[in-house]
């Protein structure tokens, strides 16, 4: 028996990303768990993390490696903003990233998400997984828990839902995943990104709907047992 | 070093007026059929059309090496411009020296075009060997596509006639490859240029009565 949390273990991040279009931008969610081995080292991780005002990158794999290629990317991000003189588009941010993950592929173990608004292309939605490929895409899925999302997608995922739709559609992605995939879990967090501005939302475990087999929270066996009445320990 | 999101057999044949290629759209990560609308052919100047196998990340460097190859080729404004048979051999020169370093482009690439006329179909793998013929595959394609091709191809094939062949091959592949998906598209480039299809899905059939019945000629096996 593994008694050994294997407490040194590098930090990673299981998870479960998703970035989705909607018609007008896109909608960013992630779960908020981070591991050592066994041992939840965060359980209210921040994985949604800002590149520029109006570009966003979910993050996945190892938590080192995320963050440093984030840093970097805001740092030339920020650069090009000058340079530039206007907002940069969140093309130029995703072959930011595919570049340090290609050219670094053997070194890197992180999947990333990059979301974003710009007035040439308005939301799109871009997934580099590892190996540093750069695919667009309509919505993109990364992480371990997104194995147990194919299948939702394939069925429930359809072309131009509004804001709203989009984001409850991403919510309960990223609960249904966290339902099954150990290394995802804790609160759901999403990012909307529109020609509006940014909006971030905040879904705690307990606000979740319920899927098969869990059952409704209670603060202690004793309010069950004192609700019921004939038969109180044969609950 | 190994590859991690990689797609599937390109199958291409000579026909009368130009090249012919095929190549499904999916893009696998290990055994998950990840991505379903990878496009893998691409023109190449005036003269070529190029589709890979293979790792994507390293078929998209493939496509800038190319792109800054071309831009090079265009800014001489000499009225010349590569064709098939020299995009072709700078392909070779690049996989056989990245082998020779041991960080290998892990791609199978196939290399078509038609300029003044002629002709010119080559492949080249990640180790560096290429060759050219009236029709070429990669990966499973070789196993599965080329012997139907040396049965059914001949000189100055129609367009009707080499789209029939290429998607017969297509669905033997979908039949029997793995990390094949039902989303394809085929190329063709001649004198004029580039034209690739839009996507589509083959019909397959699987209304055999061995399918239906597999044991009926021997009851209480498998």
């Amino acid at each position: 028996m593994d008694l050994e949390m294997n407490l040194n273990a590098s930090h990673s991040m299981g998870t479960t990303i998703i970035g989705v279009t909607y018609n007008g931008g896109v909608v960013l969610g992630a779960d908020s768990r981070t591991s050592t081995g066994m041992y939840v080292a965060n359980r209210a991780s921040d994985k949604i993390t800002q590149l520029t005002d109006n570009v966003y990158v979910c993050r996945s794999g190892s938590a080192a490696d995320s963050q440093i290629v984030s840093d970097y990317i805001r740092y030339f991000l920020h650069q090009h903003t000058i340079q530039l003189g206007q907002s940069a588009t969140s093309k130029v941010a995703a072959n930011l990233i595919r570049l340090l993950s290609y050219n670094n592929k053997n070194m890197l173990e992180t999947g990333l998400i990059v979301g974003g608004w710009d007035k040439y292309e308005g939301g799109k939605i871009y997934a580099i997984p590892l190996g540093g490929t750069l695919i667009e895409q309509p919505f993109a899925i990364g992480g371990s828990g997104s194995s147990y999302l194919y299948g939702f997608f394939d069925q429930a995922w359809k072309e131009g839902m509004t804001k709203d739709e989009a984001e409850q559609f991403v919510v309960k992605a990223v609960s249904l995943a966290i339902a099954r995939d150990g290394a995802s879990g804790g609160v759901v967090r999403t990012v909307i990104i529109n020609s509006e501005g940014v909006t971030r939302n905040f879904y705690p475990s307990d606000k979740l709907q319920l899927w098969h087999e869990e059952l409704e929270p209670q603060n202690s066996l004793l309010d069950l047992l004192n609700s019921s009445s004939p038969e109180p320990m044969n609950i | 070093m190994y590859p991690y999101v990689t797609v599937t057999s390109v199958v291409a044949l000579k026909y009368k007026d130009g090249i012919l290629m095929a190549a499904d759209m999916g893009g696998s990560y290990g055994s998950t059929l990840r991505y379903k609308s990878v496009e893998r052919m691409k023109p190449i100047g005036k003269h070529s059309l190029l589709g890979a196998s293979g790792e994507i990340s390293d078929f998209q460097e493939i496509l800038k090496y190319l792109d800054e190859l071309i831009l090079y080729d265009n800014m001489w404004d000499d009225g010349n411009s590569l064709g098939p048979k020299e995009v072709h051999n700078y392909l070779t020169r690049v996989m056989y020296n990245r082998r020779n370093k041991f960080n290998p482009l892990w791609n199978s690439l196939v290399l078509g075009g038609v300029k003044k006329g002629e002709k010119y179909l080559g492949t080249v793998s990640m180790i560096g060997v290429n060759f050219e013929d009236n029709h070429v595959a990669t990966g499973f394609g070789n196993h599965l596509a080329r012997p139907i091709l040396r049965q059914e191809w001949h000189e100055n094939l129609s367009f009707e006639d080499g789209v029939k062949i290429l998607e017969k091959c297509m669905r033997v592949l979908l039949y029997r490859d793995r990390s094949a998906v039902n989303k394809l598209q085929i190329a063709k480039i001649t004198e004029e240029g580039v034209t690739i299809s839009q996507p589509y899905s083959l019909k397959t059939y699987w209304e055999f009565s061995a399918f239906e019945n597999p044991t009926q000629g021997a009851v209480g096996s498998w």
